[in-house]
């Protein structure tokens, strides 16, 4: 039996959006190498959508699926749907994770909220969703050093 | 490119086995003639196996797995020493049924200490001796690593033990059959070895416990294997153990000259192809069919999943990879980060591998690990920094 879904195969050998974007609107980076996982989103904002959107990921399989799965997620969504999206949405896009995969969702959509927030930060506005949520725990993603 | 994990079963070995899976179903302890050729199986590998680490027949236990005969040595040996003392030194980069052994004892009572390795993976034989102390019953330090293929100096570590101290055991899983492997020049008292690591039948393994060396069973039960390890005997299994065990004393020099020429070709390869490569483990003293290395900037298990779609299979040591997502102990012990443990990799090489399988994985783990560095951000930064 395969470790993972056909959805997480397809998006790990063929990860949509990968890259970097030079002059980002939003970047939002989570994780760190000691945990085993890093993600930096970039987002584009023209008229309150996500123009673009582009990751790097340094992680296992499901790591870069889920950064590739997010990130067609919320391409062309408005900023306050883009927030709708949840960790568990992303897991079930993909057809399913792991249980001891699971945290690399938390943090794909962590990532890009990251990268909404730097937004709306640089852009002094709020936005509906954002700001009256907690900042996600980061402690989620159990990290032993 | 995986033999560590799975190796396959040479046919001499099946055809030894199968006369136990058909018509010789005796039960070895049977005192008809049903029994007598179980008997002789059983006896018959008992010498074989003995054979090949250079002790006696009958200081040989057979049991269910190298994890079974780590569990008895450690277990075994320290609850019957209790009484001199509750001391135990492991090695830092113990497989976990020698680890974890040695934690069940530290419950049961006994103080344990973790002998340091150096950035190779070699146990320091000083800085192991300088823990010993007159209530240490048992040390147990691995022969050779399964993980980095470092093979430890136990001969200089037996060397320096007081007479009648403590008991040296070895889990020798990794490199009985593999290398030449000799208790008395090894200077141990014990030591654990395993059928699957040279292409014998899985559930295959024994202990040898030195004549004269007190040991409590871990389980309760009949008068097999001396007592000392109750429960029906796996004739198949363990004749397929005593063929194993014959082959590979009888070819260990070819094989290894073999073995040791298509790794040395794989590190070479790795290293000169691919930038921001480490071996790891030591450079010279490792096992023949191990290739070890960490890649920076990118993660083991994606690596092996993108491997595997080249039809290469590989094993790693990253924290992803690990049920647990921990990194192995054994890389962090030999002081690797965890960022550069992350990028773990290890092929390990068997009977059905040639140079033709090495050229393939030169061609194709280039392209893999390029791959994940142009969606690596530490890489991205790491262009970043050398241009600014």
């Amino acid at each position: 039996m395969p470790v993972y879904s056909e959805k997480v195969m397809q998006h790990f050998m063929n990860p949509h959006n990968v890259g970097e974007i030079e002059d980002a609107d939003g970047v939002g980076e989570i994780g760190n190498p000691v945990c085993g996982d890093m993600m930096t989103f970039y987002i584009k904002v023209k008229d309150n959508r996500i123009e673009d959107v582009k990751y790097k990921t340094f992680g296992c399989g499901a790591a870069i699926a889920v950064s590739s799965m997010v990130s067609d997620l919320v391409k062309g969504k408005t900023l306050e749907e883009a927030l709708t999206v949840t960790p568990s949405m992303v897991a079930k896009e993909l057809e399913g994770l792991p249980k001891n995969k699971l945290h690399c969702s938390n943090l794909g959509a962590q990532a890009l909220h990251k990268a909404i927030k730097n937004y709306a930060i640089k852009n002094k506005i709020d936005i509906p969703g954002l700001t009256d949520k907690e900042e996600p725990e980061e402690d989620e993603h159990a990290c032993e050093t | 490119m995986d033999n560590v994990a799975a190796a396959p079963l040479l046919p001499e070995v099946r055809e030894a086995m199968l006369p136990y899976l058909g018509q010789i179903f005796g039960n070895p302890q049977s005192l008809h003639n049903w029994g007598d050729g179980a008997r002789e199986a059983l006896e018959g590998a008992r010498e074989q196996v003995a054979a090949l680490i250079g002790g006696a027949s009958e200081e040989i236990v057979f049991t269910s797995s190298g994890t079974e005969a780590n569990n008895m040595a450690v277990k075994g040996i320290a609850r019957a020493r209790s009484e001199k003392g509750k001391h135990i030194i492991v090695s830092a980069i113990e497989h976990f049924s020698v680890f974890n052994s040695a934690r069940t004892m530290q419950r049961e009572g006994f103080e344990i200490s973790l002998a340091p390795v150096d950035s190779t993976g070699t146990v320091i034989p000083a800085e192991l001796l300088k823990l010993v102390r007159p209530d240490t019953v048992l040390i147990s330090v691995m022969h050779a690593s399964g993980e980095v293929g470092t093979i430890q100096p136990l001969a200089e570590i037996a060397a320096g033990l007081p007479k009648d101290g403590p008991v040296l055991h070895t889990d020798a899983v990794a490199s009985a059959g593999n290398i030449p492997v000799d208790v008395k020049k090894l200077g141990v008292q014990a030591l654990s070895m395993a059928g699957n690591q040279f292409n014998g039948p899985r559930g295959s393994a024994a202990l040898w416990i030195k004549r004269g060396v007190r040991i409590l069973p871990l389980l309760d039960g009949g008068i097999q294997e001396g007592g000392r390890r109750p429960g029906t005997e796996d004739v198949p299994a363990i004749a397929g153990l005593g063929k194993a065990a014959e082959i590979a004393k009888r070819d260990l020099e070819v094989r290894m000259e073999r073995l040791s020429g298509l790794r040395d070709m794989l590190i070479e390869g790795v290293l000169g192809e691919v930038e921001h490569s480490v071996l790891t483990g030591h450079p010279v003293n490792r096992l023949p069919g191990y290739a070890s290395f960490c890649l920076r900037f990118i993660e083991g298990e994606a690596i092996l999943m993108l491997l595997n779609s080249h039809g290469i299979a590989a094993a790693s040591g990253s924290a992803c990879t690990s049920r647990a997502l921990k990194a192995s102990h054994v890389l962090l012990a030999m002081g690797i980060n965890h960022e550069l443990a992350q990028g773990s990799v290890l092929f390990t090489l068997g009977p059905n591998n040639d140079a033709e399988d090495v050229k393939y994985v030169l061609e194709n783990l280039p392209k893999v690990v390029d791959r994940l560095r142009q969606m690596s951000p530490l890489y991205s930064k790491y262009l970043k920094e050398q241009k600014g």
